[in-house]
């Protein structure tokens, strides 16, 4: 579980975040949703540590990771598993040491054993006999996958997904989503998901945080969204034209 | 300034902090000594022929009294290679190359996240990233200006017997004339201060890169630029404290 209090952040004087707090349940996939511009990735790299917030605290399953020591800190960077917005795979390593990469620098586990787990987790994902292929030569939602593959190679007990559906087609977004969905269930882990996809919210949100302006306006789940009585809330969700027949 | 001399003395001091194991940074320093080493070989290699070979005719037509002996030559053309042309110019071409290499390699790997990436696993990407690329830059460029002067001064020879400016004997009588072999060792620490100064400089242009493909190649350029003002004022100094 990953609890934030009063989480504040602004850059040159100009406030991003403001108070934002929120509990986020392991086995659940929890969504940060928002219009662009709205301070979503900002949240979501205070809360992993890569960027400090200005005030509050971030609690990984009771350890406070903002104030930790530098020992502390990495012990719980070592638990995570990141998906970022452009996937983040190393240019200069094959897919099968890309995704091996955490295991070659966080464990000492025989080599046969980290080519097993590797092999196991982009099976997991979908992708088989790719190892040997560069970042390059994959498709978007290769990379993505690849991405989600590295993200859980090292067992982790956080995974944090910041866009995951960008730049992919609908269908795609949708294997994406559902894959996410299901690791989260099968490792039960605590998994936070930035997103604007409405799709994404729809399909795998089971519990829903919307930031307006830095704010958090919202909370919920995908069971109660479409009801809501927030203007911003309901601006945002029935933006899109599939969504408005629906309201 | 002062703030970017402070940043960069906080990047130099982030290195030595949160380390990972000796085997990842023998690894990573094997790597990149092929990287800037071995792949420079080639450019290293024509740039000192010909340097040699240019101050040999130049010196020889410069010297066209007949009370200067001919052998004064190739004696001029090596102590400025041993001294300036081997360390010095060759340290200059591989900041355009090297340095370049670095700052767009770590400015690309942060604007596309992927230092972030290393940050979230736990990992000092500063550390892992740039602490075996200046380890493995301090120990290649030594051997790269050792190659650099033996190529020069036989660009030298060369140039010199081919054109009949000087004669095979008169070359190496004036190679071996008064030899001082302090110079050899100014050159090496020379390349060792340049090393740094270039790997470093380009490392903490790179790692801080903000913004898109344009801010690498500012970075790049910044990098070369910087990092040919710190070898040349190094340079100085170090010939006023070790000559």
């Amino acid at each position: 579980m990953i609890e934030i209090k009063n989480i504040s952040k602004s850059f040159e004087g100009k406030t991003i975040l403001e108070n934002i707090s929120g509990v986020f349940e392991k086995g659940k996939t929890n969504l940060i949703i928002g219009a662009s511009g709205t301070g979503k990735s900002v949240l979501l790299k205070c809360i992993v540590g890569l960027i400090p917030p200005e005030s509050g605290t971030v609690y990984y399953d009771g350890r406070d990771f903002t104030h930790a020591d530098r020992d502390l800190k990495t012990e719980v960077r070592r638990e995570i598993g990141m998906l970022f917005q452009g996937v983040a795979l190393f240019d200069s390593m094959n897919v099968q040491d890309n995704v091996k990469f955490p295991l070659d620098i966080l464990t000492e586990v025989p080599e046969a054993e980290k080519l097993d787990r590797v092999n196991f987790c982009l099976q997991r994902v979908g992708l088989e006999n790719i190892n040997r292929r560069m970042p390059a030569e994959l498709s978007g939602g290769m990379k993505k996958r690849v991405g989600i593959a590295r993200a859980i190679v090292n067992n982790s007990q956080y995974l944090f997904c910041d866009e995951p559906n960008s730049g992919l087609d609908p269908q795609t977004s949708i294997l994406i989503d559902d894959l996410i969905k299901e690791i989260t269930d099968e490792l039960n882990i605590t998994t936070i998901v930035v997103t604007h996809d409405m799709n994404s919210v729809i399909g795998i949100g089971d519990h829903i945080l919307f930031l307006y302006k830095g704010h958090k306006l919202w909370e919920g789940s995908n069971n109660n969204i479409l009801e809501t009585d927030v203007k911003e809330l309901r601006d945002f969700v029935f933006a899109n034209k599939v969504m408005k027949k629906l309201s | 300034m002062l703030k970017r001399v402070g940043k960069y003395i906080l990047f130099i001091y982030s290195l030595f902090r949160n380390r990972e194991t000796l085997i990842t940074y023998v690894r990573r320093t094997i790597d990149e000594a092929i990287l800037i080493g071995v792949n420079s070989l080639i450019l290293v290699a024509i740039v000192s022929t010909f340097i040699g070979a240019v101050t040999t005719v130049q010196t020889a037509n410069n010297l066209v009294s007949p009370f200067v002996p001919a052998f004064v030559i190739s004696t001029v053309v090596r102590d400025m290679t041993v001294l300036e042309l081997a360390p010095t110019i060759t340290c200059i071409v591989l900041a355009g190359k090297v340095g370049s290499n670095i700052a767009g390699s770590l400015g690309t790997m942060r604007i596309t996240e992927q230092i972030d990436a290393l940050e979230v696993m736990g990992i000092n990407a500063s550390s892992y990233l740039v602490f075996p690329k200046i380890i493995a830059a301090m120990l290649m460029f030594p051997l790269l200006v050792i190659i650099a002067g033996f190529l020069s001064i036989y660009g030298g020879y060369l140039a010199g017997t081919l054109t009949n400016m000087i004669t095979s004997e008169d070359y190496v009588y004036g190679i071996r004339l008064d030899f001082n072999r302090y110079n050899v060792i100014f050159a090496l620490i020379k390349s060792v201060v340049f090393a740094y100064l270039i790997s470093s400089i380009s490392a903490y242009q790179g790692f801080y890169t903000k913004g898109g493909a344009l801010e690498v190649g500012i970075a790049s350029t910044t990098a070369v630029t910087n990092s040919c003002i710190a070898v040349l004022l190094a340079d100085y100094v170090l010939a006023q404290l070790l000559m």
